[in-house]
């Protein structure tokens, strides 16, 4: 057999000097340049390209695009493959290895298949039934659910292709590169507008290189590379070809995604363009529905347009031998088209008593086609290829909901392609994610665009227009009209002319042909999920009425095709069913992506480690450098511990504890949030915002400050300290740095907007590390003098200035590990500069730096509550922080709420210590029980918060949350973490485990 | 994604600000004076209006201003905004 048989020698816009190779399960196959996959198969006389959904019945190429329902392949190897794309979609490249989908173990010998004769057992709404069946139910099917359903399988690994994304505006974004949509991008840009044309196709020209056509006396593909050439020039014109839109959001967002290159290539696969447009054209087009009747899944089947584009653009017949079946004129267009590559037409059959109009019946007679009016087909022979069809007299011609009675002995033709049409719908996808209103039109028996929601306006077939010269015409007043909509001119052009179209008879609607004996097998509304007539039907019975309920129960119009060329038919079943008007029903909601975009797209360049910006210290440096072992924290890496040579992190943390409590350390914590308050009122301000007196603060000192929800609960804790007279410099936790910014902000400008008073935050400007250990001050006076750091000059609580090698520094007397300790604030360009001269002024002391874990490892010893503790949960008494709150009299945020009784509730969980009396480790989370063998469900006591191995106590301790803290001190409890196999022995103790009476930070 | 506009600004997308929750609820200027259910309806209660509403937005990735936008809650349609003390469209509610 030669190669691509079905391949006319001559025609179509192909590079035929450019032959490409590509495998289809296994085998090769050549196709030429300017091949979809879909067309390189039909050439190489490929029928079966994929199993069905559910009954895995074998299907061919039905569409030419995105409304195509049978052919998904998978592209691709590896981690690279690309699953569930249509073939229709694919361009053809030179060695693209595809493979069927949804068939196993191979597409001709189908296992599944069985499903077929088995399809009593699945029907609509299946899977519900299954699921709230008797108990096993679920367990019986899901093996055979499970292999035999869902489309394709993902790659395997991850994705190696890089993919980008682009944020644009424009004035006006035509949608479809069409006629309508080329005339609107040429008359909206006419005038200068900033214009965007995007279109899925690898070529502009949309339904202009389906067939022949002229437009300004100029053949079609002519005409379309000159209006190409005209937008190219015009420097405000952006065109992006293939660029699907997928989505239509709020304020006129539309998101393109745009195919770059191809696989392996170093750009990126693919781009999502986010354009927001001031106008919107949307020049979609539309797409042929199918006919619904028994059989009409076959391969062989496919819409009459589908058969057209391929035979006028690709040279491919699809069969050898034609049927046409119609309920309109449009169908007969495909005849002149196969004729053209030697495809036989034997017979249309006109649904339509008075079949078609004149022009179109003469394409018919040119063609020696018979033209059966009044007919209907109503079975198709053969196996998984098309062999014949059985047609029957149309029984009445009065039927007013579209369902077609058939009557009288068939009549059985040959052939082995049957080109259907059942009319158009517009494409209103994206119309409708607009948040638009669909309107009925009956001549047309389709929903068409009707009131606009938003700043957009349709163009061309996409608003139920029809014929070329309308289209051009429509299309060109819409662009003009955006463009004005946005107040800028378009030149008074005129709009490109074409024909005008021939006249035609009126469409007949029908929804659905019925066999005479009722059955003829199954009748498809929807082939990619498999929903036949009789799955609409049955849902109908059991109360599914509205279009959504049936779309859930039966899969209807939710494949990747979205229904476009079934879903109305499904719907008019149902409302002919319910004795209602298609209108009345109406459709289900578009949503996005109107065709599938991959997942990679759609994270863009946001994987991995560019998920999130990660913040660097002005120490990072010195850390890495040092081999610091970083771990995140929010957006943060902070080092977790310094280990020396041969030590573990389990020994570093334990000898970094030991050198803070016994010598000097040194810790980074330029991570915690640094915000500069000014302004005359700034003082009452804080006053309101802090749960402790803050406002008496004197100049030169540094408080520990308590931030609440306007709810209660603790919110923050920090540190607020007065350099100067006008100014105030808060610390918050790490975690919260950005939502105590907002809350200040929230405040200042919403509640008191009359206070004087003005914050900024100067976490990435300060540089901060803490020196801590008794010799903490000895180091210190090495570098900036004893006389900086004297008791007198900087108490426990001052805040000061002081120079170290050189640099203005600010010294913060507070302590966070319970040690004496001095926290060092610099200019960050400095920052490794002040940390390095403390290191090597502390090498005489034994100063270490430590990392996170030694930090907390401190702040368990000495109790303090951090983030574990600061849960949203809790309230300061629960936190033994009340005390701040004692003397305040003023009003501050979260104080009316601390009245509440749930808050004030002695028994509430409060923080207590735990130590291990059995030298087990205690779990973080650990749940406090009294005895864990006691019957379950177990009451709790409360939970674990933080916990740690206390190299000051030799022992586990925690801290913890326990109901009645107070009056269990001593108790033994258990704290149970199961899912960590720990139950562990502890006893209720005091939080505070080092230096109670705090005598060590006022050394 | 909605498209806010700024009064300091101008026209900005949805994903520079933050959303603030409802901006018909002040904080009763003398806390005292309420009484403590009040004070909890203040802190809790919140309506859901179908149809146009008034909401904080704060500009967090451009100028830091809390403003309110009127914004149908239906539609996302959005109807106005001003900066906290500004008047709006539609009311000062
Ligand atoms: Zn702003």
């Amino acid at each position: 057999m030669r190669s691509q048989p079905y391949r006319a020698v001559n025609g179509g816009a192909l590079d035929r000097t450019r032959p490409l190779r590509f495998t289809f399960d296994g085998r090769t196959y050549e196709g030429y340049e300017g091949d979809t996959l879909a067309s390189a198969l039909l050439a190489n006389g490929v029928r079966l390209v994929g199993r069905s959904f559910k009954y895995h019945r074998p299907r061919g190429v039905y569409g030419l695009g995105a409304e195509e329902p049978n052919a998904l392949v998978r592209v691709g190897e590896g981690a690279a493959a690309t699953p569930n794309l249509k073939a229709t979609e694919v361009l053809l490249r030179d060695a693209m290895v595809v493979r069927s989908q949804n068939r196993w173990p191979s597409l001709s010998l189908d296992a599944g298949a069985l499903a077929g004769a088995l399809s009593r057992v699945l029907p609509a709404g299946f899977y519900y039934k299954t699921f709230m069946g008797p108990p096993g139910w679920w367990m019986l099917f899901e093996p055979f659910i499970r292999r035999a359903a869902g489309l394709g399988r993902p790659p395997e690994g991850t994705d190696p292709d890089r993919y980008g994304r682009r944020f644009a505006h424009c004035d006006v974004l035509v949608v479809g590169a069409g006629p309508a949509g080329l005339a609107a991008a040429l008359a909206a840009s006419s005038g200068g507008a900033r214009v965007t044309l995007v279109d899925d196709a690898d070529r502009l020209g949309g339904s202009l290189l389906q067939g022949p056509a002229a437009v300004d006396g100029l053949d079609a593909a002519r005409w379309v590379g000159r209006a190409a050439r005209t937008l190219d020039a015009r420097p405000r014109v952006r065109v992006l070809r293939r660029a699907l839109a997928f989505g239509y959001y709020d304020d006129n967002l539309v998101a393109v995604c745009e195919q770059v290159d191809g696989e392996g290539a170093p750009a990126p696969r693919e781009r999502v363009w986010w354009i927001r447009a001031r106008e919107v054209v949307l020049a979609t087009g539309a797409v042929e529905r199918g006919l619904v009747f028994p059989g009409n899944d076959r391969p062989g089947v496919m819409l009459a347009s589908a058969a057209r584009a391929y035979a006028w653009r690709h040279a491919v017949a699809c069969g050898r031998r034609a049927v046409v079946t119609t309920n309109n004129d449009s169908a007969y267009d495909a005849i002149p088209a196969l004729a053209g590559v030697g495809c036989e037409v034997a017979a249309v059959v006109d649904l339509r008593a008075g079949g078609p109009g004149e022009p179109a019946a003469a394409l018919a007679e040119a063609a020696g086609a018979r033209i059966l009016r009044g007919y209907a087909v109503t079975a198709t022979d053969g196996g998984v290829s098309l062999q014949g069809v059985e047609v029957r007299a149309v029984a009445s011609s009065a039927e007013a909901d579209g369902v077609l009675e058939t009557r009288g002995p068939p009549e059985q033709i040959a052939c082995d392609l049957l080109c259907v049409s059942g009319g158009w719908n517009p494409a209103v996808q994206l119309f409708s994610q607009s948040q638009g209103s669909l309107r009925w039109d009956a001549a047309r028996a389709a929903f068409v665009p009707g009131q606009s929601r938003q700043r957009e306006r349709s163009a061309g077939a996409a608003a139920g227009v029809e014929g070329l010269a309308a289209a051009l015409e429509s299309g060109h007043a819409a662009g003009e009209a955006a463009a004005l909509a946005c107040g800028l001119r378009a030149s008074a052009g005129t709009s490109p002319r074409a024909e005008p179209a021939p006249e035609r008879a009126p469409l007949r609607p029908v929804w659905r042909i019925a066999h005479p004996g009722g059955s003829g097998g199954k009748a498809f509304v929807d082939l990619q999920n498999d929903v036949t007539v009789d799955d609409v039907l049955l849902a109908e019975r059991e109360g599914y009425r509205h279009p959504e309920h049936l779309k859930r129960y039966t899969t209807l119009g939710m494949g990747t095709d979205q229904g476009r060329v079934g879903g109305l038919n499904g719907v008019a079943v149902l409302a002919s069913r319910l004795g209602r008007p298609v209108e009345a029903v109406g459709l289900t909601t578009f949503r996005a992506p109107t065709a599938p975009v991959t997942v990679g797209a759609i994270a863009g360049g946001e994987v991995g480690a560019q998920l999130a910006p990660t913040r660097l210290t002005p120490l990072h440096g010195w850390h890495e450098a040092a081999g610091a072992p970083m771990v995140p924290a929010g957006a943060w890496l902070r080092p977790r511990c310094y280990p020396r040579d041969g030590e573990t992190q389990a020994e570093a943390i334990r000898r970094e504890v030991t050198t803070v409590r016994g010598a000097v350390g040194l810790v980074d914590v330029s991570t915690l949030g640094k915000i500069e308050v000014r302004g005359r009122d700034a003082g009452a301000f804080l006053e309101r915002i802090y749960a402790n007196p803050v406002s008496d603060l004197a100049p030169g000192r540094v408080r520990y400050g308590l931030m609440l929800r306007e709810d209660g609960l603790v919110f923050d804790d920090g540190t607020l300290a007065r350099p100067d007279a006008a100014s105030w410099y808060l610390t918050t936790t790490t975690a919260n740095a950005a939502r105590v910014l907002a809350h200040l902000e929230r405040y200042a400008q919403t509640v008191w907007p009359s206070l004087a008073v003005h914050m900024v935050s100067v976490t990435d400007q300060w540089a901060a590390m803490a020196i801590a250990g008794p010799a903490a001050r000895a180091v210190l006076a090495r570098v900036c003098g004893a006389g900086a750091v004297s008791d007198g000059a900087l108490p426990f609580m001052g805040c000061a200035s002081a120079e170290i090698a050189g640099v203005t520094v600010r010294l913060l007397r507070i302590t966070f590990s319970g040690e004496l300790a001095y926290e060092v604030h610099v200019g960050a360009d400095h920052g490794r500069l002040v940390w390095e001269t403390l290191l090597e002024a502390g090498a005489a002391h034994g100063i270490a730096p430590y990392g996170t874990e030694a930090m907390g490892v401190l702040r368990i010893e000495k109790g303090h509550p951090a983030g574990p503790e600061l849960d949203g949960n809790t309230t300061p008494r629960d936190l033994r922080l009340d005390r701040l709150l004692a003397r305040k009299a003023e009003d501050f945020v979260g104080r009316r709420a601390l009245e509440r009784p749930g808050l004030v509730d002695p028994s509430r969980p409060r923080l207590v210590g735990l130590v291990s009396e059995d030298g087990q480790r205690i779990g973080a989370g650990a749940q406090l029980v009294t005895n864990p063998a006691a019957p379950k469900p177990l009451r709790t006591l409360g939970h674990v918060t933080s916990a740690c191995l206390s190299p000051t106590l030799g022992r586990p301790i925690a801290l913890a949350l326990l109901t009645d803290g107070d009056a269990r001190r001593g108790e033994l409890l258990c704290a149970a973490a199961p899912v960590a196999g720990l139950h562990t022995r502890v006893r209720v103790t005091d939080p505070v485990f080092v230096d109670p009476k705090g005598r060590r930070p006022r050394g | 994604m909605l498209l806010i506009p700024c009064p300091h600004c101008g026209p900005r997308a949805q994903v520079e600000f933050a959303y603030g929750g409802d901006a018909t609820v002040a904080r009763p200027v003398d806390p005292d004076a309420v009484g403590a259910r009040q004070w909890l309806d203040h802190v809790y209660l919140r309506e859901n209006p179908k149809g146009p509403h008034l909401e904080w937005w704060q500009h967090v990735a451009g100028c830091r201003a809390w403003i309110r936008v009127r914004r149908d809650t239906v539609t996302h349609a959005v109807l106005g905004a001003a900066t906290a003390a500004g008047s709006i469209e539609g009311g000062a509610s």
